[in-house]
């Protein structure tokens, strides 16, 4: 059991004063992220990246993934208290977790919430400690074609599993892959798509790109709203914590398939919020109350909330194992490595030991941390969201106008946030979904930089994808993904589908 | 707050159609995906004497744009008599400008008046003109906000923020 021992020195890494001081801020920071109109987990840690080019690694990753998890906790509470969902993967909590609220059960709904994001995110946990290591040493062994094939999957899955319109995810990814190859080519040193501005020769970054699309995007789509938040007061004391801790261990079946299914689905990028719908359903269909769901069963808030967190945790594993970041929350991390001087892949494992085991070690206590923190201060955060919008709404464009400036120190940045913002707004109100434009603009070079070194090696044929039975498997797959759309719409025609009744409400993101 | 912009009234008239922002849309993404080929190519999306030319993977996602930018633009073509939906009506459109639109000019502000100072008037400003709320109170809490900032980044995390090109906080020795 190698894993336990490195496990354990993580813990020692992590256990420094300091570092269990800077969980509790982000994790504080990350449910007021959650929390507030318009900050999100990707944008909320590409704002507060920069204040941690100065920490060390370790610490600035313990810090910036409890946000992570302080985010995934505060969805639950604009869900259940609020009717509105804060991230694309809370929609499915909003069908039992208001109705509850309504029937003044508000305080047991975040209980379970929140328990369930726990259990969650510790399974998947579990499962990152004893897999990713094993997933890193086999990803030693990948070549160029490999990496590129791995790439193609994760890009062709935004295709096979999204909501909405194939064309608007490949647009999208393709947008994201056009931004990133803006400015000097990495291999010949060439200015690419600058066309004579100097200022484009760094490129667009990818953290404007996030502040942007989600923070200015979101306030643009809130205002446009109206918000007059009409909120259900919640007060969650021992008694009732207690009470609904003790009616949970009845719904353990689901917990266990809930987590299953987050984790099966949160490796590939953009499952959150597929899974926490799909334990929805599938709690709905097996239980003994399914009739009732909708109308305020806890079973309803503890299936998606267990995916939603189970999926949002194993986001990190090929982050971490492969480089690959399941999410864009993942990929803003995965672009702090890069500020921080570590090359994410799989040689992260062997040389960055204390880091790794460090950040695997701070995902259990961050959880435990978060769920202790939620649980006490649940009162505070839902009196924020009463603060006017007319406050708010300012407070969040100066943060994100600093958060630009702060990347580069650069004025050209809080310009591109505008714009940036106003596309965020036209793409969603479109249903282009941001999630692949973001990931492809993260991945861009080294997609790309795969792409040409697979081609060289074969001298520009295409068939180096399938050269051997491991990087021809996942080609296939990802074709298999691509053409899913397609693919479904032949099945449809042979055989009548089921309906899916949930479908419509699911977002695209 | 009765003075909140409250969605109740957004009755406006509809100012353009879901079907037509997502051809123009759809045309803007092919004519990028244009711009991306037309680069590509010049810049050598071939094979060089020593392997793919850095135009040679730009080439493919100006073409996938542009593909996929037509089927859209055709899908929404054809989608004209049955998609009526709204993408915006009157009164929404104002509500969003009237957030962008003094943005922007809070934008423009920081290059002259640096960050700390533009931050302060525009959330003063935005409490007074959008919110209603009395100047004094609004003036307060977009100083005490800034206060709170500045106290962060330039004290305790030294991260220096943008000081405007006339620089009307150097007095204080930042």
């Amino acid at each position: 059991m190698e894993e336990i021992g490195a496990l354990m020195h993580g813990f020692a890494v992590v256990l420094t004063p300091m570092n269990i001081g800077l969980m509790f801020i982000g994790i504080i920071l990350g449910v007021l992220i959650g929390v507030l109109p318009g900050l999100g987990g990707a944008n909320g840690v590409a704002i507060l990246l920069p204040l941690t080019f100065s920490m060390s690694p370790t610490s600035a990753i313990v810090m910036l993934s409890c946000i992570y998890w302080g985010a995934l906790f505060g969805g639950a509470i604009t869900s259940i208290l609020f009717n509105i969902p804060g991230e694309p993967w809370s929609v499915a909590t909003t069908f039992d977790g208001y109705p509850l609220a309504q029937k003044g059960r508000a305080g047991e709904a975040l209980t379970a919430a929140f328990t369930s994001s726990f259990i969650g995110a510790f399974v998947a946990v579990l499962m990152i400690t004893f897999l990713a290591p094993l997933v890193a040493k086999f990803a030693l062994k990948f070549g160029a074609p490999e990496f590129f094939s791995v790439y193609l999957l994760t890009f062709c899955s935004f295709v096979g599993m999204g909501k909405g319109n194939p064309f608007k995810i490949l647009v999208a990814m393709a947008l994201g892959f056009a931004l990133a190859a803006v400015g000097m080519d990495t291999v010949t040193g060439q200015l690419r798509m600058t066309f004579g501005l100097t200022e484009l020769m760094r490129g667009f970054d990818f953290l404007i790109a996030v502040i942007g699309l989600f923070g200015i995007g979101e306030i643009l789509l809130s205002m446009e709203e109206g918000l007059n938040f009409s909120g259900k007061s919640a007060r969650i004391n021992a008694k009732v914590v207690w009470q609904t801790w003790k009616e949970l261990p009845r719904y353990w079946v689901t917990s266990v398939r809930s987590s299953l299914v987050g984790i099966w689905m949160g490796i590939t990028p953009g499952g959150a919020t597929p899974a926490s719908f799909m334990s929805y359903g599938l709690a709905k269909k097996f239980s003994r109350n399914g009739s009732k769901f909708g109308t305020g069963e806890v079973e309803g808030v503890v299936a998606p909330e267990t995916a939603a967190h189970a999926a949002g945790t194993s986001a990190l594993l090929p982050m971490l194992a492969l480089g690959i970041p399941g999410s864009p929350t993942a990929a803003v991390l995965l672009g702090g490595l890069l500020i921080w001087g570590l090359q994410p892949g799989p040689l992260l494992f062997v040389e960055q030991k204390e880091f790794v085991w460090g950040l695997i070690a701070s995902m259990y206590l961050g959880n435990l941390v978060g769920l202790i923190v939620v649980l006490s201060t649940v009162p505070l955060f839902a009196s924020i969201l009463r603060i006017p919008f007319s406050i708010i709404a300012p407070v969040i464009i100066v943060i994100c106008a600093i958060g630009s400036y702060t990347v580069h120190n650069a004025m050209l940045d809080i310009w591109l946030m505008l714009v940036f913002g106003v596309m965020g707004y036209v793409f969603k109100k479109l249903d282009y979904p941001l999630a692949p434009l973001v990931l492809a603009l993260v991945l861009g070079d080294k997609a790309e930089d795969s792409f040409r070194q697979a081609m060289l090696m074969s001298q520009g044929e295409v068939n180096i994808m399938w050269a051997n039975p491991l990087v021809g498997t996942i080609t296939t797959l990802a074709m298999l993904m691509l053409f899913w759309p397609l693919i479904s719409k032949l099945i449809a025609l042979v055989r009548t589908p089921k309906v899916d009744d949930l479908a419509a409400q699911r977002p695209v993101d | 707050m009765s003075n909140e912009p409250s969605g109740e009234g957004s009755q406006g008239r509809p100012m353009a159609r879901n079907s037509t922002v997502d051809a123009v849309v759809a045309a803007c993404v092919m004519l990028v995906g244009g711009v991306v080929i037309y680069e590509a190519r010049r810049l050598g999306a071939d094979w060089g004497s020593d392997g793919p030319g850095a135009g040679y993977f730009p080439f493919y996602i100006g073409l996938i744009l542009t593909v996929c930018g037509a089927a859209i633009f055709v899908q929404s073509i054809r989608a004209r008599a049955t998609d009526t939906g709204t993408f915006v009506d009157s009164v929404q459109l104002k509500q969003v400008l009237s957030v962008l639109l003094p943005s922007a000019v809070y934008v423009g502000a920081i290059m002259l008046l640096g960050l700390y100072l533009a931050s302060a008037l525009f959330i003063a400003l935005f409490m007074i003109v959008l919110g209603k709320y009395p100047v004094l109170k609004s003036i307060v809490i977009g100083v005490l906000v800034n206060v709170v900032f500045f106290a962060m980044f330039e004290i305790w995390f030294k991260v220096p923020l943008y000081k405007g090109a006339l620089e009307p906080l150097s007095f204080l020795g930042y």
